[in-house]
């Protein structure tokens, strides 16, 4: 194994920013899990722990005053990294009325209009069109920009996929489609119900590149989302990108996750992202442990923060159910 | 013989039985098999009956509905499952374009014995389309029959019918009381019939129209009211709706109000006002009333109770329209 790998390639405070933004997206989540178990959060709660790499990793390579991100309700890392405070996302969460979409969108409806984070979207594949139209506005007005559009493995499977992919070639945007494929839709193993198994290979259906990823490696996602960025932006040809990831929780707080082995789970959690980056960036003199402790006594620190915010937040007006909406 | 189950308990029952009783009945969705379903109304099933003839799908609402059709026209009886009714829309194609008008289409020569189900309705602390009741959307397609049990005992009669029903029913089941409480049911098989509403109490001053998870919010409304005496229809049909059971109560009555927790304009609670004005009109004593969701998205959990009708608003309108 060739010394100093990493830090021959990257500077440290680019990886340092990496770093704190996984470990910031997780002690939020493990916040949010924890206030869900106390009922302070409702409805459905779909945690991003263990694919922290996909999101980081891929947005480490936009400009958002530029690009934009869209995604879909397993949407928390993608509003953190584009900037979204933890105060106003566990609001959100907690349906308060500081929320970023004043405690109505919840958790699977985060948006950040400021910041290029186009919202968390409930139904599966539904927004896939809806960010292909985003890529076609940046090539109409000709800016210089990108859309990533993230969704599941589940999503492959809607019309809609094969729908935005199709336009998106015949229009020539500047896309990215990125498959988080944590292997399972909801419950359901993906191997059992896709036709192929390598989803990336779908983008040959639309004769655009394909390319798997490995979803654990934050830099790996960085570099495959930096090249197929430039593509987009460069000679208008979309991407498919295959994170292959995984969620260590289940498919929201109220699944058990029996469907899979424990065996499994841990062999994950042997690449855990987090993990994979703090100790190559030790093994490259770029970090000590100490270093890390404090980054993540700060990640916790703005856990708390956010869970407390929330709590002292007041709840929507009745009245706010009338707002924003033609009636 | 029969057990002391819920809603969701009743309806596995009913699959059971149907698969057990007639081989061409077959049940797919997603997660339904080896999960046994996100409410677990399918658990078990995939032990008893194999993975044959119950079996997951991959979330393609469009391909399950539609693949149903090709099915039911050559002699099965599918029973699909869309995990919640939010998530049905991208079958809305199939339904409209195909499932409600393969009879027609056909002339008669080829009818869809299917079956739609989907939990429905909000009070699970979830927000927007995993807690909407759309029905009015599909009960304004001609051809389809549209079914809403309140209870373990019509859940089971009522999906069984379904089942064997020759045309296609979406059969929505009410989440929010899937588990609300349990009520003695026979273990065999046994109907109730579609497009029949259920009289819940009987009452001589006002009719009160629900159905699904409102029912028991109007028992519970009506049982702190001893000085009118209230009429409960459970209209269990939205459509075809059992106009005759609704007009009838309300000539006898004078008043109605429709209770639902679906927006307001435009949907079921205006059908059954006019029916009553065009039936009934003479008979009236006060302006047939609606209380239902506002016309608006369906919202967090700190909002749910100002959206969803409570019992103290029921009653309180029970009274004002007692006192026109």
């Amino acid at each position: 194994m060739a010394e100093k790998r990493i830090a021959d390639k990257y500077d440290r405070d680019f990886l340092l920013k990496l770093l704190e933004e996984m470990v910031i997206i997780r002690r939020v989540e493990e916040k949010a899990a924890q206030m869900y178990g106390l009922q302070k959060i409702g409805g459905f709660l779909h945690l991003y722990i263990g694919q922290e790499a996909v999101a980081v990793g891929s947005m480490a390579a936009l400009d958002l005053k530029k690009d934009y991100v869209m995604t879909t309700y397993r949407d928390h890392a993608h509003a953190l990294v584009a900037g979204m405070s933890a105060d106003a996302l566990m609001a959100e969460m907690y349906g308060k009325a500081t929320g970023c979409a004043k405690g109505k969108g919840g958790s699977m409806h985060m948006f950040d209009a400021e910041n290029h984070m186009l919202g968390g979207h409930g139904i599966v594949g539904s927004h896939m069109p809806l960010a292909t139209g985003v890529a076609f506005k940046i090539k109409y007005l000709e800016e210089d920009g990108v859309v990533l559009c993230y969704f599941g493995d589940g999503a492959i499977h809607q019309g809609a996929f094969h729908e935005a992919l199709n336009l998106a070639k015949v229009w020539e945007l500047p896309i990215v489609y990125i498959v988080e494929n944590n292997q399972y839709g909801m419950g359901t193993d993906f191997r059992r119900i896709s036709a192929v198994h390598d989803l990336y290979k779908k983008g040959c259906s639309y004769d655009i590149p394909g390319a798997l990823v490995n979803g654990m490696d934050v830099l790996e996602m960085y570099e495959a989302t930096k090249e197929a960025v430039a593509r987009a932006k460069e000679e208008g040809i979309p991407t498919l990108l295959e994170a292959r990831t995984y969620r260590y929780r289940g498919h929201s707080m109220s699944d058990p996750g029996k469907y899979r082995t424990r065996e499994e789970l841990d062999e994950y959690r042997k690449q855990d992202p987090i993990l994979f980056l703090k100790s190559d960036m030790i093994h490259d003199g770029l970090l000590t442990e100490e270093e890390y402790q404090e980054i993540d006594k700060k990640a916790k620190k703005i856990a708390d923060d956010s869970a407390e915010f929330a709590e002292n937040s007041p709840d929507p007006e009745p009245e706010a159910l009338y707002e924003d909406i033609y009636v | 013989m029969s057990n002391k189950i819920n809603i969701v308990q009743a309806v596995q029952q009913a699959l059971y039985n149907e698969m057990t009783l007639d081989e061409t009945v077959v049940v797919y969705g997603q997660d339904v098999g080896v999960e046994g379903g996100v409410f677990r109304a399918t658990v078990g099933l995939q032990k008893a009956f194999g993975s044959e003839r119950i079996f997951d799908t991959p979330l393609s609402e469009s391909a399950i509905v539609g693949s149903a059709v090709g099915m039911a026209i050559n002699g099965f009886k599918p029973v699909v499952e869309i995990q919640f009714m939010g998530f049905i829309y991208p079958a809305v194609n199939q339904i409209v374009s195909h499932v409600s008008r393969y009879r027609n289409r056909t002339r008669g020569e080829r009818h869809l014995p299917m079956v739609i189900r989907a939990p429905y309705g909000g009070g699970i602390r979830a927000l927007e389309l995993h807690s909407e009741s759309t029905e009015a959307m599909f009960a304004h397609i001609p051809g389809l029959k549209v079914v809403i049990p309140s209870t373990p005992y019509d859940t089971k009669g009522l999906l069984i019918s379904a089942i064997r029903d020759p045309d296609p029913v979406l059969f929505l089941e009410p989440k929010r009381i899937y588990r609300a409480f349990r009520q003695k049911v026979p273990e065999d098989a046994y109907t109730l019939p579609i497009g029949k509403a259920k009289i819940v109490k009987e009452g001589e001053d006002i009719t009160v129209v629900t159905w699904g998870a409102m029912v028991p919010d109007v028992q519970k409304a009506v049982s702190t009211i001893d000085d009118i005496s209230v009429e409960i229809i459970d209209l269990r049909t939205i459509s075809p709706m059992d106009r005759e059971t609704i007009v009838e109560s309300v000539q006898k009555t004078g008043r109605i109000l429709v209770v639902h927790e679906a927006a307001k304009s435009f949907g079921a609670g205006a059908e059954i006002v006019s029916v009553v004005n065009e039936k009934a009109f003479l008979s009236l004593e006060a302006p047939p009333t609606r209380l239902t969701g506002f016309d608006t998205i369906f919202p967090l959990p700190r909002g749910e109770k100002h959206y969803l009708p409570t019992p103290e608003r029921i009653a309180k309108k029970i009274r004002e329209i007692a006192a026109y």
